[in-house]
């Protein structure tokens, strides 16, 4: 790896916002959809998550230069699967109902791409420490993102936040936001919003990069 | 970047088979160390957690019972058996007994077909009134906000302070069977009072006490000796 | 419905201009239900006809604020937000709380219609899809029924046009209190807001082909009387601004399927008449599977769609979970229109079949 890398600071936040998992990249969607009906269940399948990639993504840098090329994908899913396991397993240890609510999803963290995307890509060719931080900012924003679709999803499907009622006795539940199908209308909103903002803020960069072309010439 | 990753990479000209071989068992062998280590540091809290579960709701439907004891009940055969362990694959109903060792009821596990899914649910029967006297749904996928006011309607839950589910001393079989009715037109003891507005997970309540009920309750009348008997040992 | 600013229009022919345009045939389509939405008022008062008004308007609204987003000129004036909001509000039921009929009708069009790009590209019918989104959201308010001529019962009293239901007017967001609670204390003999299909599908009850027929029953507001809703079709049909094979292929399917099930056993299953004039069959039939948008072009693919509309609601109604499933039979019918479109494009005169050689 040569010096000029990205900056520490940079490889963190790339995950955590530039390069979202779920709002940019589009990736790991069953979970996100399945498991976002509640602030809990999706705060326990992002922690589940985030646990499965640091954890992952540390060991396979750490073999990153032992393990031949040609089984190294074999490789991966063997360190991958056994972190998902033992996720499995603590969970079931803590709570039976978290356990039970987040179902076989846990199970699947093991084909999440975004686990085997970043050990291939990242921590597959970067020292520990600059994988772990890559986890990290990758975790992060993954579980950011399931919160994000949590909180909307539970306080207009339930109208809670983490189980307290926000709105008293009368309110009226849109149930349909805890059904899957609310599940697809809430990431849509999000990314709507998400590349909103993006758009927005690019053309005020260009616009801005313009003026200063203007000024110097 | 591409060009400078290919270098640390160690891609040796030929990989020999046995240096693959050799990599992924001892990968795969600190994989499985890890994996049984925390089997062993979790599997009591697991199976603490998961007695309890069943546990706590057997004690929550017999709610006068301070000791359980499970039996597993092979209909077929019309055999009764005390099942400790939770080895056998066959029905579990699960006895209770209060400080002295008297027979308070029995909490019977039943499931059949809702509106989405299977409903599982525990009742406990008391053979001193002929009657289900508790109730409570241990698992169900009905639509939130209307079948699964099988759970929090307090009027549906009234049902199953008595539900009258008497067997014929003749034949051993229940005199009445348990029917989900109309809301609001229960005139019979042994009529569960539909939910408004959730009249399918409310019949399938109706229809998987009534299998039951006539499935289990025969056998477990035969042999209520034996359950009264393992009180007091 | 696309306005073009080329300074020179070049066509291809035929250069023929007809008096019928989009504005014409949706006008016309307003007249056909007009009379199913007077009976709708007159059967269920006040609260109905409320209904009637806010959805249409906040339809019409939403469309011309979303096109105004878009930077587009407001398509309002074609009519087509206002057939949404009728038809939106035929399928509520009359007692349905007003924040929530807004909350439909802003999906009907904004999901509905407007994100696939305005009327003519929309897959599926809007105003089902803003009640497919209610029936999901609040599945107790949408089931929750008022009967015929609440509360006294009476065709000729008038208390139902000077009084409101009151779900109608629940605060937005909250609950409606149930009809059923409200009206405890004048206690009606067996009422329990249940619709002649719900009693069908729980209670094996049936009721009277003449009462359905003329629309003296509970349901939503539009689909009681099938005489006003054939009235309108019937005169839509005669003006050549349907497809009159639509209707047929579904009511004639409908009839054949339950017959089928009506003659394997008659105890538990409707006869055809009932499952024809009951529930939401002919309204759907009439006015939403024949929407030009969301149905076939060929003459084949479109008795192959109302077939398959007209079965898979009975269907439903008869093996299903639900004790109505002409919406879902639509929308199912509108998923399958591109690919019956496909399949059964007519061969062009004088070409070969595929694969056939000389």
């Amino acid at each position: 790896m040569s010096k000029a890398g990205p900056s520490q600071a940079s490889i963190f936040l790339n995950g955590l916002w530039k390069e979202n998992p779920v709002f940019v990249q589009v990736l790991g969607m069953c979970p996100v959809l399945a498991v976002t009906n509640s602030v809990r269940n999706a705060i326990a399948m992002g922690l589940s998550t985030m646990f499965v990639l640091v954890m992952s993504s540390t060991l396979v840098s750490l073999v990153r230069n032992i393990v031949p090329k040609q089984v190294r994908i074999a490789t991966y899913i063997l360190i991958i699967s056994t972190f998902v396991t033992i996720v499995d397993y603590v969970i079931k240890a803590v709570s039976i109902p978290v356990y039970k609510a987040l179902g076989p999803f846990i199970a699947l963290i093991v084909v999440n791409c975004i686990i085997l995307g970043r050990a291939e890509a990242f921590a597959s060719k970067n020292s520990v420490y600059r994988s772990i931080l890559d986890a990290f900012g990758m975790g992060i924003g993954f579980s950011f993102a399931l919160l994000c679709l949590g909180a909307v999803r539970e306080i207009l499907g339930a109208g809670t936040f983490l189980g307290v009622p926000l709105f008293g006795p009368y309110f009226e539940p849109w149930i349909i936001f805890l059904l899957p199908s609310g599940g697809f209308f809430t990431l849509g909103a999000w990314l709507l919003a998400f590349s909103l903002w993006k758009e927005r803020r690019t053309r005020k960069a260009t616009l801005a990069a313009e003026h200063a072309q203007e000024l110097a010439s | 970047m591409n060009a400078a990753t290919e270098q640390t990479l160690p891609m040796p000209k030929q990989t020999s088979s046995a240096y693959m071989i050799l990599v992924m068992t001892a990968v795969a062998t600190l994989c499985g160390l890890l994996i049984v280590t925390v089997y062993q540091a979790t599997a009591p809290a697991i199976a603490r957690n998961q007695a309890q579960i069943i546990e706590e709701s057997v004690f929550e439907v017999l709610p006068n019972a301070t000791r359980q004891v499970a039996f597993a009940v092979d209909t077929a055969a019309g055999a009764v058996t005390v099942d400790a362990e939770g080895q056998s694959a066959l029905p579990k109903v699960f006895a209770g007994y209060d400080d002295s060792g008297a027979l308070v009821g029995i909490a019977i596990e039943a499931g059949g077909r809702g509106y989405q899914d299977i409903i599982r649910i525990l009742y406990s029967y008391s053979p001193d009134c002929g009657c289900i006297d508790g109730f409570k749904v241990l698992d169900h996928k009905e639509t939130p906000g209307l079948g699964d006011k099988i759970i929090t309607d307090p009027d549906f839950q009234e049902n199953f302070a008595k539900l009258d589910a008497k067997l014929d001393p003749a034949t051993n079989r229940p005199v009445n069977q348990i029917v989900t009715v109309k809301h609001g037109t229960k005139t019979e003891p042994w009529q569960i009072d539909a939910i408004s507005g959730a009249t399918i997970s409310s019949k399938a309540i109706g229809r998987i006490m009534q299998s039951s009920t006539d499935e289990m309750l025969p056998v477990i009348t035969a042999h209520l000796d034996e359950i009264r008997k393992a009180g007091t040992s | 419905m696309s306005v073009g600013t080329h300074a020179i229009d070049i066509r291809t022919s035929p250069h023929i201009k007809g008096r019928v345009t989009t504005d014409t045939i949706m006008l016309n389509v307003v007249y056909a239900l007009l009379p199913v939405t007077a009976f709708a008022v007159f059967v269920f008062g006040l609260s109905a006809f409320l209904l009637v008004i806010v959805t249409t308007g906040t339809c019409v609204l939403t469309e011309h604020v979303l096109c105004k987003l878009a930077r587009k000129p407001s398509t309002v004036s074609d009519y087509s937000a206002v057939i949404t909001g009728l038809l939106l509000a035929l399928t509520l039921p009359p007692g349905f709380p007003l924040w929530m009929a807004i909350v439909g009708s802003v999906i009907s069009i904004g999901l509905g219609k407007a994100l696939f790009g305005g009327l003519g590209m929309n897959p599926f019918n809007p105003a089902l899809v803003g009640r497919a989104f209610l029936q999901a959201a609040f599945p107790v308010a949408i089931t929750t029924w008022t009967p015929a001529f609440w509360p006294e019962m009476q065709i000729w009293s008038t208390e139902r046009f000077t009084s409101i239901v009151l779900p109608t007017v629940s605060l937005p967001f909250m609950r409606p209190e149930s009809v059923a609670s409200f009206i405890n204390g004048i206690t009606i003999d067996g009422f329990s807001g249940a619709t002649p299909l719900s009693r069908m599908k729980f209670d094996h009850e049936t009721t009277s082909i003449i009462d359905l027929f003329v629309g003296m029953t509970a349901g939503s507001t539009g689909e009681t009387s099938s005489a006003l809703i054939i009235l309108g079709g019937v005169y839509l049909m005669a003006r050549r601004m349907m497809n009159w094979r639509i209707p047929v292929a579904i009511l004639g399917s409908a009839t054949v399927v339950s017959g089928i099930f009506y003659a394997l056993n008659s105890e538990i299953y409707p006869t055809p008449l009932f499952v024809l004039f009951s529930g939401g069959l002919m309204l759907g039939a009439m006015f939403m599977a024949s929407d030009m948008v969301g149905s076939p072009t060929t003459p084949l693919g479109v008795w192959i769609y109302g077939i398959l509309i007209g079965s898979v609601t009975v269907v439903i109604r008869l093996k299903g979970g639900l004790p109505e499933g002409t919406m879902y039979a639509i929308l199912l019918g509108n998923a399958c229109t591109p690919l019956i479109d496909n399949l059964t494009q007519p061969r062009i005169f004088g070409a070969r079949k595929k694969g056939e050689r000389k």
